[in-house]
């Protein structure tokens, strides 16, 4: 609520001081909301695992309140803790849990990521890996063919009338919920292991591009294209000099957008078709064999590696734009 | 036919689509001329696939041509429609209100505070870019197989691109604007109604439409893990162990349609409440 900044937060501190105010100025409300995330979290917990937690105390022995299963069925997890306060906290540790709590994710991942060898079939690094490389590699295609097709949409005319339209109607297409059937097909015809992964996703990476990439390149405006042409600049040069640094911002956005994709491409791709490894055959197996704690902290391992892929994207933004003079240093 | 006649052929067809497409593309500005030459390529693609999977004979279970997708559609008809019910109409409709209404409740939070403001921002944004769509597996299991869990992934999977947008949309009336609204002696809500949220609108459609993929998107991919036996991920995980890759395609038809119809009302919508903005101004 204040526009107008007489007294601006930190306005009277010295300049470390005001550093120091701008980055813990920027983290304490990001804190507070994932606290908060967090603490949720615990409470859905104790609802979500009661009944479990009231049998294993049944048969340790413990008094449970309504003392059959079957009447306990009948309450909700909310009222089932209310009633057996001193069983809650048992809710939290469980071996199966229907929802882990936080903390067993955590362990669970410093485990799987940190502790294990990385060749190890139960590394999430490994499985990171096999994930990564196929985002990677179906990215540098599908970056590469969208940055040439949006060169030629924007020099022929008849490339931008044909293809635009349908760039732009494909983004509307929920191509990804087919992407396992497109890798089983594959499958079925001899083509195996990272390179399916990798064609869900080039082709997720490639729209966003193509679109992005064709905006940047026709920012230059009608000034600017003059100028070039009182230098009487060729066709190359007006390529090189002028529309490719200026579409350079417009790419970075696409591709940090186009990575996301790719990302979710390739862990959807791994998700129902039986891989055997990949973050995404990690949920399915933790969730199919009865090992919550394995889909959990694949999911966040997944997390995880789009946050590391998008943020470093995000860097070699800043520092390519920085040295272009476009960004402000 | 052999291979090297039928590539011919294909470049033929190509080519005589293009060359259309290139003389046509010569007058830009002529309304049918934007119509026409998207669906000419688009047409001259399917001959081609058409063509060279009759003429190489390419087995229907690796690529069934155009022709047999088509007629697999029309004979199927009742089928994909009951799946369209149950995946589009049960599955990611209530599933996209229910997210966009939840997002929509959480960004007024969200504005009354500075502070939230900027801690669901950035967090908002960082969970809008996570393979949320991983969930699917973990919710079909507590919430059982039929359309709710399918609804419960869709929402969250709308929830975040909605709320981030919403929110920034919120405060992207200026300070001139709302000290404006000071001078006239409105109150939040008077300021919210009148100001704020018309400001923010075409922020919060572009939310809206990022999420219509993504609804359809959940709904098929939830199915894959648990569904009744109607659904259009279902139809397609069951077609491809048929090998009826026809089916699959005519379901991937079906997607397509629902895809676009969706993100199409949407934006119709959207050209209706801001038809003041510059983006849609200029289109007439």
């Amino acid at each position: 609520m204040t526009d107008a900044p007489i007294a601006a937060p930190g306005a009277g501190i010295g300049a470390t001081g005001r550093a120091l105010r701008r980055i813990t100025g920027a983290a304490a409300p990001i804190l507070t909301i994932v606290a908060g995330i967090i603490a949720l979290w615990y409470i859905a917990v104790v609802p979500m695992n009661m009944h479990a937690a009231a049998s294993q105390a049944e048969r340790d022995g413990i008094p449970v309140a309504p003392d059959t299963a079957i009447a306990r069925q009948e309450l909700t997890g909310t009222s089932l803790a209310l009633r057996n306060t001193g069983i809650i906290p048992q809710t939290f540790n469980q071996d199966r849990p229907r929802l882990p709590s936080p903390h067993q994710v955590a362990a669970e991942l410093w485990d799987t990521i940190a502790l294990k060898r990385v060749t190890s079939k139960r590394s999430l690094v490994y499985h990171g890996w096999v994930t990564v490389s196929a985002t990677l590699l179906g990215f540098a295609i599908g970056t590469g063919l969208g940055i040439l097709l949006a060169v030629g949409i924007v020099y022929s005319r008849a490339m931008d009338l044909s293809i635009m339209p349908w760039a732009i109607a494909s983004q509307t297409v929920p191509i990804l919920a087919v992407a396992p059937m497109v890798i089983v097909m594959l499958g079925a015809i001899g083509i195996q292991g990272l390179f399916p992964k990798a064609m869900i996703a080039a082709y997720l990476s490639f729209f966003p591009v193509v679109v992005g990439m064709v905006k940047g390149l026709r920012s230059p405006d009608a000034m600017q294209l003059d100028l070039l042409r009182t230098y009487s600049a060729s066709r190359l040069q007006e390529f090189l000099k002028l529309r490719l640094p200026a579409s350079a911002p417009y790419l970075f956005a696409s591709l940090k957008i186009g990575i996301a994709a790719s990302l979710v491409g390739t862990i959807v791709g791994e998700l129902p078709t039986g891989a055997r490894a990949g973050l995404g055959a990690r949920m399915l197996v933790g969730d199919q064999f009865g090992q919550p704690l394995v889909a959990w902290a694949a999911l966040f391992a997944a997390a995880i590696a789009a946050a590391l892929l998008v943020g470093a994207l995000a860097l070699i933004e800043r520092a390519t734009l920085r040295r272009m003079g476009i960004a402000p240093a | 036919m052999s291979p090297p006649a039928a590539l011919l052929i294909a470049l033929a067809i190509w080519a005589a689509g293009w060359g259309l497409n290139v003389v046509l593309s010569r007058h830009p500005e002529r309304r049918w001329v934007r119509l026409a030459v998207p669906a000419i390529f688009g047409l001259t693609l399917l001959l081609i696939w058409e063509h060279l999977v009759r003429a190489l004979g390419v087995s229907g279970v690796i690529l069934p041509p155009p022709s047999a997708i088509a007629a697999r559609f029309a004979s199927e008809t009742s089928i994909l429609w009951a799946d369209f019910q149950q995946t589009i109409l049960k599955g990611a409709l209530p599933g996209y209100a229910f997210g966009a209404i939840a997002a929509f409740i959480v960004a007024i939070f969200a504005d009354r505070s500075d502070f939230l403001r900027r801690g669901i921002l950035p967090v908002g944004s960082f969970m809008a870019a996570l393979p949320i769509v991983g969930i699917a597996p973990i919710f079909v299991k507590w919430l059982g197989n039929d359309w709710e869990s399918k609804a419960a992934v869709v929402g969250v999977m709308v929830f975040f691109p909605i709320l981030v947008n919403t929110v920034a949309g919120l405060k992207s009336a200026d300070a001139m604007q709302r000290d404006l609204m000071r001078t006239y002696g409105a109150g939040y809500w008077t300021s919210l109604a009148k100001l704020r949220l018309p400001a923010a609108m075409p922020f919060i459609f572009n939310g809206l439409k990022i999420s219509t993929t993504l609804a359809l998107i959940g709904a098929i991919v939830a199915e894959f893990f648990g569904s009744p036996t109607v659904g259009m991920g279902f139809r397609i995980s069951t077609s491809v162990g048929q090998l009826a890759l026809d089916m699959v395609w005519a379901e991937i038809v079906v997607a397509a349609l629902a895809g676009s119809a969706f993100y199409g009302a949407v934006a119709i919508i959207e050209r209706a409440i801001t038809f003041w903005h510059p983006s849609q101004r200029a289109r007439s």
